[in-house]
């Protein structure tokens, strides 16, 4: 079957061929090309982490981390993106049931979790601004809004991308090429959660410890 | 982590063609034990840092180790890394970019925690 349907990367046919060794590392060419994509996003995160973590004690006169970090929130925004990939998840597992409604429905939560977070965190962003502490205020402001808008603007790719999945899967069904993009968005969206684990960690509890 | 994948290969089987490699895609079981420890992992450090209970000595190494656990959860649990995947290019690649990522972090704090210190105003030989 997989044969027979002509797909846009041929590389699902290489992919049926190994099908036999039932082993990981019989990745298409696909992940594996997106895998180092995700490598290299990791390079670029650790950059602005790096930039974060030195500039954090500069607060120019301004607020510091433990003045304006509200932790009952920031729990609320990580619950959002633990439970986003879990659900991501599941959706993966319908799909590899070839249950297509179960698919789109996951995927339907996912993107409802990911707005809900994308939209506390913009709310945070322009309180902050609203309050005089944007961007502009501090190094240690400038660190954070860099790191943590570069990670929502991510989390946005990554929902505009799960809404033109979402259309694909319905016009044509769960085709081995869809298959292998759901499999990709799957590795993008559990990356994002790990970074966020990171912001969280070092940003927001470091932040208010220290 | 071959137990937690007892019913991929069955159900897929079934179905014929889900055709990527089952062992990519994890259980439902393997999902639900990732996420059930992510959460806990998520909640200590929390708890930790919201009650006030540890000095900010003892908390912030804490919360990083917490941390660096939560990390290595997710990446075998929600992302399938495991002894199976240890040979492929995928781990090469992620080895190396670990290498990467440890250089530039700590290299940029070393570097920029000396400038900060060494060079303050009233420091500097000329003074």
């Amino acid at each position: 079957m997989t044969a027979n349907v002509p797909t846009a990367d041929g590389v699902q046919v290489p992919s049926g061929q190994a099908h036999a060794h039932e082993e990981h590392h019989d990745d298409s060419k696909v992940t594996l090309g997106f895998w180092i994509y995700l490598m290299s996003d990791c390079i670029l995160f650790a950059s602005v982490f790096a930039g974060f973590a030195v500039l954090r004690d500069q607060t120019a006169g301004g607020p510091s981390g433990r003045d304006i970090f509200d932790l009952p929130y920031v729990a609320i925004e990580t619950a959002c993106l633990l439970v986003s990939s879990f659900t991501y998840g599941m959706a993966m597992i319908a799909m590899m049931k070839q249950q297509k409604t179960a698919v789109l429905s996951w995927l339907v939560v996912t993107l409802l979790l990911g707005m809900t977070f994308m939209g506390m965190e913009i709310h945070e962003f322009g309180e902050l601004i609203g309050r005089g502490f944007g961007p502009d205020r501090s190094a240690f402001l400038t660190g954070f809004f860099t790191l943590v808008g570069t990670h929502g603007l991510h989390v946005t790719s990554g929902m505009v991308w799960m809404i033109v999945l979402m259309s694909h899967v319905l016009r044509r069904g769960l085709t081995p090429a869809n298959q292998t993009r759901l499999m990709c968005l799957s590795l993008f969206w559990h990356f994002l959660d790990i970074v966020w684990i990171g912001v969280f960690t070092i940003v927001y509890l470091l932040g208010v410890a220290h | 982590m071959s137990g937690s994948h007892e019913h991929a290969p069955a159900t897929a089987g079934d179905h014929g063609h889900a055709d990527h490699g089952e062992a990519d895609h994890g259980s439902v079981k393997s999902y639900t034990i990732g996420f059930l420890l992510s959460v806990v992992l998520t909640a200590i450090p929390f708890a930790l840092v919201m009650s006030g209970v540890l000095s900010a000595a003892l908390a912030v190494p804490i919360c990083v180790a917490v941390g660096v656990v939560q990390i290595v959860v997710h990446l075998y649990y929600f992302l399938h890394m495991n002894a199976a995947s240890s040979r492929s290019w995928n781990m090469v690649a992620f080895v190396f970019t670990l290498v990467v990522v440890a250089i530039l972090i700590a290299g940029s704090l070393w570097i920029m925690y000396h400038l900060n210190t060494n060079m303050m105003p009233g420091m500097m030989p000329t003074d």
